[in-house]
Order: C-alpha cells, then sequence, then structure tokens
C-alpha cells in the first residue's frame, strides 16, 4: 500500500527528474498545489503511481511536454481585478509618463490576457507607441497561444465588462474581431511585445525596466522562491520603477520588504523604494 | 483527543449560521486555530471575517499567502481562490480550477492540513448542498485525525453531511451544539 509519506518521497523524486532532465524547476513551488496537481495528473495519464508517471516523464520528452500542462496554471482573465487597472490607469501612468521609453515586464504571462489588457491601457493612454513589453513563461504552450491572441468569444463579454469598470475609454469589441467563436486580438496590440522563454526560477534579468507585472504567480512559489523572484524584479526595475502583484500577493512576507515602498496597497502596486 | 494542533471546518449552504453556533461555543481564550472554509461567490468581496469578529469578538481574518499560522487565530478562505496549509503550517492560496464547483474548496484545505497536520487536527463538515469535503474528511481519518460530521438530520442542507457520511465512517456525527462543545474540550498540542 503507498502511504501518504511514500507519495510525498514519489514527488520530490519526480520533481528532481524533472529538473535533473529538463531543467525546468519546480522544486521550490509551494507544496500544498504542487502535490494536487501531480496526483491530478497521475489520474488524467492513467498511471498507478508517481513513480510511474516519472518513468514515462524522464523517457519521454513529448511526455513530459504534457505534463507541463498540468504543473502550470493557466488561469487569467482580461482586465482581472478590474480596480488594480483603474489605479494603475490613474496613479501609475501619469508617472510612468516621465519616462522618454518604457520597457515593461508580463513575468508569467500565461496565455497572454495580462498582456492584452497591459497594452490596450498603454494605448488608450498613449504610451505604448514608446513602450517594449517582455511578456515571458516557462510554458512554450502558453507563450505560443499568447502570441496568437486567439480568445473564445464567450468570455468577451466579462472582458469588456472588466474593462468598462476598469476605466476603459471605447468599446471593448474595437480590440478584436470575432470569428467562428473566437475572438482575435487587433495584433497591433503587440507590435511592440517581445514573447520569451523565461524562468523566475533559473533565469536572470534580461533588460533595466520601468514597471513589472507579475500576478497570481507568486502564490505558488514558497518563501525561498518568492525571494528569488523578487530579487530579479529588484534587480530589473530601475530607480523609482513600478512592481505590481495579485491581489492576494505581497512583498511583505519577503526579504525584499524593505525595498520596495506601497504606492496603492490594496491595489498591490508597489514602487522601488 | 483531548489536543490537537489545528481545526479545519467546512460548510456551504446554511454555513454562516452553522459557523456561529460551533464557534460560538469556543472560550474566548481558546489557543487551537481553526480554518475554515466556506463556499462564497467568487466575484466579489466577502466579509466573512469581519462578520464572524464582530459577533464571536476573537481575531478572525481571511488566510493570506505564506502566511504563519498563529495560536488563538480563526482562518476563514478569501473568494476566488484555494486556501492550503503547507507542511511548514503556513497558508498558501492557489488558484486552480474549482472544485465542486467551488473556490475556495474545502477539499484543498482538508487534504492540504491532513497532510501538514497528520493525526493532530480536527476535521469538520457542516451543512451544504454539494459534496464538497467528503474526499478531504476522509483523507483527516486515513492520516489518523479525528473526524467530525454535523447530522444530517439536523443540518439545514443535509447533502454534504450524508456525501461525507457515504464515503467514511467519522468518529463523530453531533449536532452542531455537541460539535461546539465537543472542540472547546481541545487543547493545543505541542508542535
Amino acid at each position: 500500500m503507498t502511504t501518504n509519506r511514500d507519495t510525498d518521497i514519489e514527488i520530490r523524486l519526480l520533481i528532481e527528474a524533472i529538473y535533473l532532465k529538463y531543467s525546468y524547476d519546480f522544486r521550490d513551488y509551494s507544496g500544498a498545489s504542487i502535490k494536487r496537481r501531480i496526483l491530478h495528473a497521475v489520474g488524467q495519464f492513467e498511471c498507478r503511481t508517481v513513480s510511474a508517471l516519472q518513468e514515462r516523464v524522464l523517457h519521454d520528452p513529448s511526455m513530459f511536454m504534457e505534463l507541463l500542462q498540468y504543473l502550470t496554471i493557466p488561469v487569467s482573465e482580461m482586465f482581472r481585478d478590474p480596480s488594480h487597472f483603474l489605479a494603475l490607469r490613474n496613479e501609475v501612468v501619469p508617472l510612468l509618463r516621465t519616462w522618454p521609453s518604457l520597457k515593461i515586464w508580463i513575468a508569467g504571462c500565461s496565455t497572454g490576457e495580462e498582456v492584452y489588457s497591459m497594452a490596450i491601457l498603454l494605448r488608450e493612454e498613449g504610451l505604448l507607441e514608446r513602450s517594449i513589453l517582455y511578456a515571458t513563461d516557462i510554458n512554450p504552450y502558453s507563450l505560443e497561444r499568447a502570441k496568437q491572441g486567439i480568445y473564445s468569444l464567450q468570455n468577451m463579454h466579462q472582458y469588456a465588462e472588466n474593462y468598462r469598470l476598469a476605466g476603459g475609454r471605447r468599446d471593448f469589441s474595437e480590440y478584436y474581431t470575432a470569428a467562428y467563436g473566437n475572438a482575435i486580438m487587433d495584433s497591433s496590440l503587440r507590435d511592440n511585445v517581445t514573447f520569451a522563454d523565461h524562468s523566475l526560477a533559473t533565469d536572470s534579468v534580461f533588460s533595466e525596466t520601468q514597471l513589472v507585472s507579475c500576478r497570481n504567480v507568486m502564490i505558488y512559489f514558497n518563501k525561498d522562491l518568492q525571494d528569488r523572484a523578487f530579487g530579479l524584479f529588484h534587480e530589473s526595475l530601475c530607480h523609482r520603477g513600478f512592481l505590481v502583484l495579485g491581489s492576494k500577493e505581497s512583498i511583505d512576507f519577503s526579504a525584499y520588504a524593505n525595498q520596495f515602498e506601497a504606492l496603492v496597497r490594496p491595489e498591490r502596486i508597489f514602487r522601488k523604494s | 483527543m483531548s489536543s490537537a494542533q489545528a481545526i479545519v471546518i467546512g460548510a456551504s449552504a446554511g454555513g454562516v449560521a452553522a459557523l456561529f453556533e460551533v464557534l460560538g461555543r469556543l472560550p474566548p481564550t481558546f489557543a487551537v486555530p481553526v480554518l475554515c472554509v466556506l463556499h462564497l461567490p467568487q466575484d466579489r468581496p466577502s466579509h466573512l471575517a469581519d462578520v464572524l469578529q464582530r459577533r464571536l469578538r476573537r481575531t478572525v481574518r481571511e488566510g493570506c499567502d505564506k502566511e504563519r499560522i498563529v495560536a488563538g487565530m480563526i482562518y476563514v478562505a478569501g473568494p476566488g481562490y484555494h486556501l492550503s496549509v503547507e507542511h511548514d503550517l503556513s497558508l498558501s492560496l492557489s488558484q486552480e480550477d474549482p472544485v465542486h464547483f467551488s473556490r475556495p474548496a474545502i477539499d484543498f484545505l482538508f487534504e492540504s492540513a491532513a497532510d501538514a497536520y497528520g493525526g493532530q487536527l480536527v476535521g469538520v463538515l457542516l451543512t451544504g448542498a454539494n459534496q464538497d469535503g467528503a474526499a478531504g474528511l476522509a483523507r483527516i481519518k486515513q492520516n489518523g485525525g479525528l473526524t467530525i460530521v454535523q447530522d444530517p438530520r439536523e443540518a439545514q442542507v443535509a447533502l454534504m453531511p450524508e456525501a461525507a457520511l457515504a464515503l467514511h465512517r467519522p468518529d463523530h456525527i453531533l449536532s452542531l451544539s455537541g460539535i461546539g462543545q465537543l472542540l472547546a474540550t481541545l487543547e493545543p498540542s505541542a508542535c
């Protein structure tokens, strides 16, 4: 019989094997959530144990790519937490205008909803043309979908409502073309976007930035990995640059708490001190 | 069992009144931390923590990511995120798909707490209209913890307690007042 402790051992071994073989580092992810996702994958792949899944993943790279889709969480929507984007527009944009050009990093961009939201906001504020957006993620499938910018038309009602509550100035449908049940995002929104494979667990800083948006990514990291990621953001951000997080995330418990001040705390908008 | 490291409580339809009834019977000095998941609408802020705090005159907070669980506190899961307990006895949030249409889901809290606390956990499942929590409660039992199910005959909605009883035999099947009285006797156990 497989005990709970056996399962925990198997999960550690699987994560170590993934790191050694594929260089994807989940070793410092929050334990409860990753365990749940691995056990879900074990069921979906009809493996008897985590060890059985490990054997398949180790010997078959395509199997690893399938597992990766379970290990990353593509939960996102456009203008998620509209009050956050309203605060960005009202409190941060006026300060962003003071820089002649802008570099913005969307870290953990998943399938791109945050990227298009940010691009739309910047365009309406007349800043998109002088901005470069770096959209990074560890999941190549998610990045590919982000690049394509095709979303289910069903979701657009919700996104349009979010956009309106976020202070949107136009008709949201101006930003996409509807076809075959899909919404195809206006491709000019991503003219200044560079999509790139980047891991907050293993990679280093690639550019100086004025704003880093990393929303609902940190919750999947343990404290050590959070500190690593905050360290990257701190290094990347210019003097008085902005860090924006998800609605339940905070820098308060991290080693970098003193290096940032809250600009709009309820909306998780921080500024490098 | 007369001691525990933590208590987890899950409830859905009819759950607010049931939570008041159970938590209201705990003494003001009650030291064992209590973690609650009540099914909530996902898309708007919840006032559950404030409401409980005012009525119970105890410190009640929405659980934050990476927050250490502290003795004497009552934590509730906020809307839109699953709440879990990590092995180092801190809280974590996540946004996996809803379980049984719910985020927060009771199973997330129960299963993670069962792994973190093992035999030093008490799990309580109250009134509700779906099956969330049944698997989690069984896991608590399996890991050596104590399980309590509200008597379905008394529950405002019996489906959730009945689903739990269909999956495993809990240590106690009690009324809300009985559950409150039993919990009130628990002492915090050393970590």
